[in-house]
């Protein structure tokens, strides 16, 4: 699973973007979907951006993994929604509490449109996004603080270390003899106290990586400098802007055809 | 790449100490040494002595006053250590927590960026550290895929990148097999040339040509002091007291012969391997292995005997599914394809495969203890961790309490009772780990690298205790790349191969 996530490679310019701009331009859809709840703004983005996905820089079988989440979230939004959501317009159906209208159908499309339409562009970007790259970005073109970033960044590689840990003190539960988890009641606490043993360890290895990166100088008084450059030129731009072109595209045609619907404002 | 040093460090201790914030007693107190520049020195010391405290306090990184108590003076090149950033480089003992970036290349640069070097400098001199490591492969090779020696090498290249003029070395060879500690020794004398070395190390065997002075450090100060040689005639009894592997140390290992092999207790059938392949359920319902999943096996066609009264090694080089075969034939992970049978006599009234016993089950028949003891401790006290066992099984405390009272004593531990395992030295932990096995008595007894990073007095009293339990009718399979301890257990041998299928040699099964 682990190496199934791995950031995905390549040399397209795609993959050399720098991380900052691709967070910009997905979270530029998400902030307009964000604003109006229709099931044309959505459309709109959605199929704008699936006509991207070609150039997205990510093999079909790793787009699928990565998007199995999407699919699996949106039908069960859209069917909680037809089936809960606020009714308006013709009532189709009632049973029980739940109530299937026309109101509820349309905002069940809008909201299962706007998961895939702010989930696609998000998965695509992000997939082609190397940590240490996008930790460069944070310092760089956003002037985060290097400490707290780097730190973060050699946190996360710790990630494969505890799965490895996970694995083996399940096993070592089991021969001690306290492996046979008996019932849901039994399950729970023995993951409950694998999971306490496992941040115990964690923690012991996190104390050991910061006293290994403070004996390379991490953390002193001195000015850092940067091997890699974190550039934001051309190529960030045009990212940028086609992720704010997506959002107005999406926000006129959904005005232009009167279905424009914001979440703040009166119901429509 | 060395070229451009200028020469090492001068090292000044003036009764120094330290306190740690928070403990009662200093790790070091009214230490008075100089070490001149390029001398390279071997520092020992009982375990507590302050080895490790007066490395990190030379490397700058004790912290300030809310992290502990300094007296005295601590000086590299007449300047305070703390000041001192950049002159000293520090390597560190585990190859899992010191690479900080995924990319070797980065890596090696980070300490260059955290010193302000200008990035063309960094491209320069890290293609140049890398080679002085031995370690030519790209700069983009992940960090994580790498042996434990290589790991330890990468470390040290991402030390020199920073060119230090002293060269701080805190045990690191002892997570390594024989292979990688020949792979860091050498690539550390090649890059102390024109540098001050320390090093602490427990088996010093491998460093003993390279070193010009051994210092002995005790609760008080130093010790000993002098040429290699001398210090050894002078301070042995200390040395041995503190467990140093001394050159000689191993060849002097007593022998314990075996007797006859008794009855098979353990055999598998044309047994293949691997981690993470077959879920245990999918194993118990008889599902055949897929062709992928036999793809996936580490080793396959693997026909192991354990017998009682036999000591087996499983030998043979990294990767080659030692310690995923101890699993398995464990109970612990289900074979990919074939069986492992227990005989009757170990089976006790209940199925032939270990895969199927109840994780309580296994507590009488099968003992496994693992590599890092950190992933088998369960309780907060020494004693309950002993307890834990026998209290599974049903047992009453009237019965138990003498056999823990036992094996407390006879492993060194009964003042240590109260005391939280995760509180313990490396040796005490390795000495508990096992006793947590022996408490219930199993049959056969599974032990992976039982002597890894082990100094000599545990490693002794190891071996005699592994070599009674085999005495006693049990069987005992160990995973190792300690050739004295199969020496010193007269042990059978199982050697797995680097490419799939085993062969078996020596005697016995």
């Amino acid at each position: 699973m682990t190496t199934l996530l791995a950031p995905v490679t390549g040399d397209k310019v795609v993959h050399r973007i720098n991380p900052v701009a691709k967070i910009t331009a997905s979270a530029a859809i998400g902030v307009a979907l964000l604003i109006t709840i229709d099931w044309v703004s959505g459309a709109v983005a959605l199929a704008l951006v699936t006509l991207l996905v070609p150039f997205a820089g990510v093999p079909m079988r790793a787009l699928g993994v990565r998007i199995l989440p999407l699919l699996v979230a949106a039908p069960l939004t859209a069917l909680t929604i037809a089936l809960y959501g606020a009714p308006s317009g013709e009532i189709y159906g009632t049973f029980l509490l739940a109530t299937v209208s026309e109101g509820s159908l349309q905002l069940a499309a809008a909201a299962a449109l706007r998961v895939l339409a702010i989930g696609l562009p998000a998965v695509l970007l992000v997939a082609t996004v190397d940590p240490t790259d996008l930790a460069d970005g944070l310092i760089q073109t956003w002037r985060l603080p290097a400490r707290f970033v780097l730190g973060a960044l050699a946190a996360f590689r710790l990630v494969g270390l505890i799965v490895d840990d996970w694995r083996a003190l399940v096993l070592a539960r089991r021969a001690r003899g306290v492996g046979d988890a008996g019932g849901f009641l039994g399950r729970i606490r023995f993951l409950g106290s694998v999971a306490f043993a496992l941040l115990v360890l964690a923690l012991r290895r996190g104390g050991s990586l910061a006293t290994a990166m403070e004996a390379r100088g991490f953390g002193g008084d001195g000015a850092r400098s940067s091997a890699r450059v974190a550039r934001f030129g051309g190529a960030e731009w045009v990212l940028v802007l086609i992720g704010v072109a997506i959002s107005v595209a999406a926000l006129t045609v959904s005005i232009a055809v009167g279905s424009f619907n914001p979440i703040l404002g009166p119901r429509g | 790449m060395t070229g451009q040093v200028r020469g090492g460090a001068r090292v000044e201790a003036r009764g120094w100490g330290w306190r740690h914030a928070g403990r009662r007693d200093p790790a070091v107190r009214g230490l008075d040494l100089v070490i001149e520049p390029g001398e390279r020195v071997l520092l020992l010391g009982a375990s507590g002595a302050g080895k490790s405290t007066l490395l990190h306090g030379l490397a700058g990184i004790l912290g300030g006053a809310e992290e502990g108590e300094q007296t005295g003076e601590l000086l590299v090149d007449g300047v305070a250590a703390v000041n001192a950033r950049g002159a000293s480089g520090l390597v560190l003992q585990d190859p899992d927590t010191q690479a900080v970036l995924a990319r070797l290349g980065d890596d090696v640069g980070f300490g260059l960026e955290n010193l302000g070097v200008s990035p063309d400098e960094i491209r320069a001199r890290v293609p140049q550290a890398l080679a002085s490591v031995g370690l030519e492969l790209p700069l983009t090779h992940s960090t994580t895929e790498l042996s434990g020696g290589q790991k330890q090498r990468l470390a040290l290249a991402g030390v020199l990148a920073m060119r230090p003029r002293l060269l701080l070395l805190d045990e690191p060879t002892a997570n390594l097999d024989p292979e990688g500690v020949h792979e860091v020794v050498d690539a550390v004398v090649a890059a102390a040339a024109g540098r001050t070395l320390v090093v602490v190390e427990h088996r010093v065997d491998a460093w003993w040509p390279h070193i010009t002075r051994v210092v002995v450090l005790g609760a008080d100060g130093v010790i000993a002091d002098g040429a290699p040689d001398a210090v050894l005639a002078a301070a042995a009894d200390v040395l041995a007291e503190a467990g140093v592997w001394l050159p000689g140390t191993a060849d002097g290992m007593p022998t314990h012969p075996a007797g006859d092999p008794g009855a098979e207790l353990l055999r598998t059938d044309d047994l293949a391997i691997g981690r993470g392949v077959r879920s245990r359920r999918k194993a118990k319902k008889g599902v055949p292995a897929t062709p992928e999943e036999l793809a996936a096996a580490v080793a396959r066609d693997l026909d192991v005997a354990v017998t009682a009264g036999r000591v087996l090694a499983l030998t043979g080089p990294n990767g080659a599914g030692k310690t995923t075969l101890a699993l398995t034939l464990a109970g612990l992970l289900a074979p990919v394809a074939g069986r492992v049978v227990a005989s009757d006599a170990l089976a006790d009234g209940t199925v032939a495969d270990p895969t199927a016993w109840r994780s309580r089950e296994l507590l009488t028949r099968i003992g496994y203890v693992f590599q890092s003891p950190d992933h088998q401790f369960l309780t907060g006290s020494v004693r309950r961790e002993l307890e834990l066992g026998p209290r599974t099984l049903g047992r009453t405390p009237d019965e138990f309490t003498p056999v823990v009272d036992e094996l407390l004593d006879r492993l060194r531990l009964t003042r240590l009772g109260p005391a939280h395992p995760f509180s313990l030295s490396g040796g005490e932990k390795r000495r508990l780990s096992v006793a947590t096995v022996l408490a219930t008595a199993p049959r056969v007894l599974v032990l992976d690298e039982p002597t890894f990073g082990q100094d000599a007095r545990t490693w002794r009293e190891l071996v005699a205790l592994l070599a009674e339990q085999r005495d006693a009718g049990r069987a005992v399979v160990v995973v190792t790349h300690d050739r004295t301890l199969i020496r010193a257990l007269d042990a059978d041998e199982f050697v797995l191969g680097a490419t799939v299928g085993a062969r078996e040699t020596g005697a016995g099964s």
